[in-house]
């Protein structure tokens, strides 16, 4: 139950969120054309839910029996997940027509996905961690098999359909252990008897296997083998959704949930699986991604590699490092959007032009679009003066701060072997000419999303300050 | 002995032993069989610790509903070659094996070393409460009123998300 209208206010995102949904619903029942009236619909419904959080960052609270925080940093993930889902509409109104799967649920389940990523990135008990989850997971699940024509988008999304029901296992093994320990959901009661809990293994099962549900989701080294498969074979416009606000909103659900590690000095005990897990992600996913022939298969190890370097951010444990992590999802959800809506707009059909080869000659036949690719690269490999290399230095410096410059080091020396993959695309676009024509689907919306990411990403490199401190003020 | 310690022995008794038949049996359909008495079983243990309204949705959801549909399934699909699947894939089976462990290993350490019940109170009158609809209700609708309505979208996701996929028509 609600207080007092002003905590209507503060959660008025996630009304909004909801009651768009149901609008949603009813529109697809009612209207003929729902398939063209609800991208827009949901990109306004996005950006009115996104840019109202920003305005509100400053109405922190605690609302709904301890459930939920508002304003502050939950409100700047907020944030970041609806203008990232509202460029996925953008990107893909043409897109989904080329592929015959233009349905009005298509939208609505993104708008289901996002409302499961807000209640994670807001969550102030378990139950909310787990439902969010959950609600965020059924609707990938079916978005990866949405084009049920083609074999892979179903074998793509039964596989992340297994693995995902298997990773939710250990999940809720690991809160009920959590909670057998605590005798609480409440992840504020259990921060405050951290201290006596860290000495039961029970507890620290509990949070270890909590922890390993969420690398799953977040795609970290030994849990990461549905990767590649699935973003594959899911539609282009759906696999940015996954890699970029999917995988933010993981470790949103990873920072609220441990914010002892950040208040107390508990960092040495999370120190060890965060670090193992960081370091084999980043050099395993770089390392892999020279060998792929496949542009979604290579960004899919990278995601894997982008991983490993948040994870940096995590480990160092203190406030600047989770600013960097958080500054690094927004970065990240820029860039990556940008890629996956280039390669949609070059994939023809039957997963034609998904080559890295055929990316060859790009430079002089669309100029425009091997432009914004390059910035893109250029910005994922971590070069200055883009927001990707920002991105890595705050959380490269927040790591050392803690005293991890082994770690450090190792970051450095992984984005290093990755400059070689994604330069290697550049390279192709302009040094290399191709023999055979290939045409190139037209579509404003997705140009006009696939401008506006990139934009962000210059921005966010030219004013990274305009961010970092907005997080840093509310963190 | 009580009334109450003669029936947990004998729920006890009969879980213990349709989970072993359950595993044990070569046929799916009389496997689940085996499951839909253990859940009854379940079902008797919880009503013994004053958990009513479990102990209801446990038989009319598990026992009944989940366990129908399963059945269909199972009667739909036929599936012969996988009645011996266990037996095809040696690795599986060291892995379950292990896995069982590591869970039984872990229950005995619960159980009898770690003390799980120091903290709590053990008040019947309290439990008899806690344990009827009526208290679960009210619980639902103002303290966890929020995961009450998650739950809701997450049904409501599920549901478009089955149509998408099921969608007879295809253009």
């Amino acid at each position: 139950m609600l207080n007092n209208i002003q905590e209507f206010y503060n959660i008025l995102p996630i009304v909004i969120l909801g009651g768009g949904i149901i609008l949603s619903v009813f529109i697809e029942l009612y209207s003929q054309k729902s398939e063209s009236v609800l991208p827009w619909f949901s990109i306004l419904i996005f950006l009115s839910a996104g840019f109202y959080s920003l305005l509100t960052v400053a109405n922190e609270s605690i609302v709904l029996q301890n459930m939920l925080s508002t304003g502050g940093r939950t409100n700047i993930f907020y944030f970041i997940f609806n203008i990232g889902a509202a460029l996925v509409c953008l990107l893909s109104v043409d897109y989904t027509k080329k592929y015959g799967m233009n349905y009005g649920e298509y939208y609505i389940l993104i708008q289901s996905s996002v409302l499961g990523m807000m209640l994670m990135a807001g969550a102030k008990d378990f139950f909310m961690i787990f439902l969010g989850l959950e609600i965020m997971s059924i609707c990938f699940y079916v978005l990866a098999g949405v084009n049920r024509k083609k074999e892979k988008a179903i074998e793509a999304s039964l596989k992340y359909f297994l693995l995902g029901a298997f990773a939710t296992g250990f999940l809720v093994y690991g809160i009920a252990l959590i909670y057998g320990t605590a005798q609480s959901t409440s992840i504020d009661i259990i921060t405050s008897k951290f201290t006596e809990l860290s000495g039961n293994i029970i507890f620290l099962v509990g949070v270890l296997l909590f922890l390993i549900g969420f690398s799953f989701k977040i795609a970290a080294f030994p849990f990461h083998m549905w990767v590649p498969d699935v973003y594959q074979g899911s539609p282009t416009t759906i696999t940015g959704l996954f890699s970029t606000i999917g995988k933010a909103s993981a470790f949103a659900a990873i920072i609220a949930s441990l914010t002892a590690l950040f208040s107390g000095g508990f960092q040495s005990l999370f120190l060890p699986y965060l670090s193992v897990l960081a370091v084999f992600s980043m050099l395993f996913g770089s390392i892999v991604a020279i060998a792929q022939s496949d542009i979604k298969r290579m960004l899919a190890y990278s995601s894997i590699s982008h991983a490993g370097y948040i994870l940096i951010g995590l480990a160092s444990g203190t406030p600047v490092g989770v600013a960097g992590v958080v500054f690094y999802l927004a970065v990240y959800t820029f860039m990556n959007l940008a890629a996956f809506g280039i390669i949609s707009l070059i994939e023809g059909e039957n997963d034609a032009n998904l080559e890295i080869d055929t990316y060859s000659g790009l430079g002089s036949r669309n100029p425009v679009l091997a432009a914004l690719l390059s910035l893109i690269m250029f910005s994922l490999a971590g070069i200055p003066p883009l927001a990707g290399f920002f991105a890595k230095y705050y959380v490269f410096i927040a790591a050392i701060k803690s005293g991890l410059t082994w770690l450090t080091i190792l970051g450095i020396v992984s984005s290093l072997i990755s400059v070689y993959f994604y330069l290697r695309i550049v390279v192709l676009m302009y040094f290399k000419e191709r023999e055979t024509e290939i045409t190139y689907s037209k579509s404003f919306s997705g140009m006009l999303g696939v401008v506006i990411s990139v934009l962000l990403v210059i921005l966010l490199g030219i004013f990274p300050g305009s961010l970092l401190d907005l997080i840093i003020a509310y963190l | 002995m009580t009334l109450e310690v003669i029936l947990f022995i004998l729920f006890g008794l009969i879980c213990i032993i349709s989970a072993v038949l359950m595993v044990t049996r070569p046929n799916p359909i009389i496997s689940a069989l085996f499951l839909v008495l253990n859940f009854c079983s379940l079902a008797g243990l919880y009503l013994i610790l004053n958990a009513q309204f479990i102990a209801v949705a446990q038989v009319i959801v598990y026992a009944g509903a989940i366990m129908v549909f399963f059945l269909f399934v199972i009667m739909l699909l036929n599936p012969e070659k996988e009645k011996r699947f266990l037996e095809h894939k040696p690795k599986l089976k060291i892995f379950t094996i292990v896995v069982v462990a590591l869970v039984l290993i872990q229950l005995i350490y619960m159980i009898f070393l770690a003390h799980p019940n120091d903290s709590m109170t053990n008040k019947v009158s309290e439990s008899v409460n806690a344990g009827t609809i009526e208290s679960i209700g009210r619980e639902m609708f103002t303290n966890y009123v929020l995961p009450f309505e998650a739950a809701g979208y997450l049904l409501l996701a599920a549901t478009i998300g089955a149509l998408v996929l099921a969608k007879k028509k295809f253009e």
